[in-house]
């Protein structure tokens, strides 16, 4: 019986240190096939330059704009819908419909974000065109409002699940002191729950900028610098995707290292705050 | 119930005419055994494809898997040995031949043409306007009479051989726009014009159909007759590439291509086959 109970730690153990040291590789291997890239000074002048590779420039400033423009937009159209969603399931709404539609928000997580980008490409790009008439209609807004509705359900779960657990006593406070439902979300839930809020919010962000089908899909992966969220814009993971088929020997692809680092830079970065603002000492009053 | 089983027997009847039909061709495959790895050019693709699936049903040892990525890719793979055959929609360099030791096989010859959406009322274009308009500079269907709307170009990533052809003998190595949007193969391509009135871009002429319409360039049409007339100047071969004499099942797959039935395949694609 000990000897089973020692191998389950060893096999536990070893699990924990190989998925660490995975991560830890990956990081490794990207930085030393990446190495001459840093060893030339080329490293700092990408991230400044634009992508011109007839002309000899590789740089990815254009895709880390496309990037982060794509993402912060997809988050300010999803973090509104995603908090009043919650709301709706866990105390506005009634409980057996919020109940149904958290179900269906369950669901939507499982969907494969190619299936958004396909229809993305059939429904919402025509209508975006039409619309404002400027460019194909592949562009920064088409891109965020589907990663919008990609990143959704991740917030509306996490914030929901944040609001349940408000301790019963104080919600039955509320009631007795003659608050409405309004009240309620606004005074005693949201502050309670602000930290699993914050959280939620940074981990959509994380998944937003780590999308590529729905960018590479609807974006357009135009490399130009975008001036308005009407352009076509292309991402570092989209530029990837398109850049990995070039011969492994040039510098086009040589480049692609950095943006895996950023990339990596980027998450690592989302993940260890959220991390540190879970340890942080908070006071609830 | 009585006609579905009829129509089963009428279409394993048809399954069979088909096979026994062209089994003089596929025999070159008798009692082969292995897998054959094919990469690269995207419009060899509906070729390779359909050659793979009747060999595959012929015999079912052989194992073949085909790969996009485009020219680029195809070229480089097959010199690193990743794949037996490499696909090129261009000539490969005096420099990767060199270097790789690469031995070309031209089947099919294919035309590249620029298409717009069907409801695109311009249908003709100077080869003038055709490098203003790729480079930027006439950005409005207007000033080229059609409607009074942004024109959105199209174009393929660098590793593709029908991007490397139509830049060089449509463009005259003229600038593509930044502002271009990029999609990644010639079905792409394909789709993303078709589902939009204000596109332009170009394809193998092997994937013009219904969905897109071909745009007459210096008054030549890109048709199939076209091309192979010669009248149509924007074509280039479509090349499998091997490192080194091939053998093997390698060798027999592009002897099977270079077949009557095989350069049946390319041409019902809509190329031009070589013999």
């Amino acid at each position: 019986m000990k000897l089973i109970d020692h191998s389950i730690e060893k096999f536990f153990w070893i699990a924990a240190v190989l998925s660490l040291s995975i991560t830890v590789l990956i990081f490794g291997f990207m930085v030393i096939l990446g190495f001459p890239l840093f060893k030339g000074g080329q490293f700092f002048e990408l991230l400044s330059q634009p992508w011109l590779p007839d002309y000899g420039t590789y740089g990815i400033y254009h895709m880390i704009v496309g990037t982060l423009s794509i993402a912060f937009i997809g988050l300010v159209f999803a973090f509104p819908l995603s908090l009043g969603c919650s709301a709706f399931i866990s105390v506005l709404g009634p409980k057996r419909f919020g109940q149904i539609l958290k179900k269906t928000v369950q669901m939507m997580t499982g969907i494969p974000t190619v299936i958004y980008g396909f229809v993305g490409i059939f429904l919402l790009v025509p209508i975006i065109r039409e619309l404002f008439e400027h460019g194909s209609g592949m562009c920064i807004l088409s891109a965020s409002i589907l990663l919008a509705i990609l990143i959704s359900p991740t917030m509306i779960l996490f914030f929901s699940d944040s609001f349940d657990q408000v301790p019963k006593p104080f919600l039955d406070a509320v009631d007795a002191l003659g608050g409405n439902k309004a009240q309620k979300i606004l005074y005693v839930i949201l502050p309670y729950s602000l930290r699993g809020v914050i959280t939620g919010l940074v981990l959509a962000l994380g998944r937003a900028m780590g999308d590529t089908m729905i960018a590479l899909m609807v974006a357009g992966n135009a490399v130009a610098l975008p001036d308005s969220v009407l352009d076509s814009a292309r991402t570092l993971t989209a530029h990837i995707a398109l850049i990995i088929a070039a011969d492994f020997e040039s510098l086009e692809f040589k480049t692609l290292f950095a943006c895996g680092i950023i990339l990596y830079l980027f998450t690592t970065f989302i993940t260890l705050s959220v991390r540190s603002f879970d340890l942080m000492p908070w006071r609830r009053k | 119930m009585k006609r579905v089983i009829c129509l089963a027997w009428i279409s394993v009847f048809m399954i069979a005419g088909n096979l026994s039909a062209f089994a003089g061709n596929l025999n070159l495959f008798e009692g082969m055994k292995g897998t054959l790895r094919i990469a690269g050019g995207t419009a060899h693709i509906p070729v390779m494809k359909e050659a793979a699936k009747r060999i595959m049903t012929f015999n079912g040892d052989i194992q073949i898997s085909i790969a996009g990525g485009g020219s680029g890719v195809g070229i480089k793979q097959v010199g690193e040995g990743l794949v037996n055959i490499g696909n090129s929609g261009r000539k490969p360099t005096d420099e990767e031949i060199n270097k790789y030791q690469l031995k070309m096989f031209k089947w099919a010859i294919d035309g590249v043409g620029v298409v717009v959406n069907p409801e695109n009322k311009v249908k003709a274009l100077s080869k003038t306007q055709l490098i203003d308009i790729f480079s930027g500079k006439i950005n409005n269907w207007k000033s080229i009479g059609g409607v009074d709307k942004p024109i959105n170009v199209y174009t393929r990533d660098k590793a593709s051989g029908t991007r490397a052809v139509f830049w060089k003998k449509a463009l005259d190595k003229g600038e593509i726009t930044a502002k271009a949007n990029f999609v990644v193969s010639n079905g792409a391509m394909k789709s993303a014009i078709s589902s939009n009135p204000y596109a332009i871009g170009y394809v193998s002429v092997g994937y013009i159909d219904k969905s897109v319409a071909p745009v007459a360039l210096g008054g030549v049409v890109p048709t199939l007759e076209n091309v192979k007339q010669g009248n149509y100047q924007i074509a280039r071969g479509l090349y499998s590439n091997t490192k080194g004499e091939p053998s093997g099942l390698t060798k027999k797959f592009i002897d099977f291509i270079f077949s009557p039935e095989g350069q049946k395949i390319a041409s019902e694609k809509g190329f031009i086959p070589v013999q």
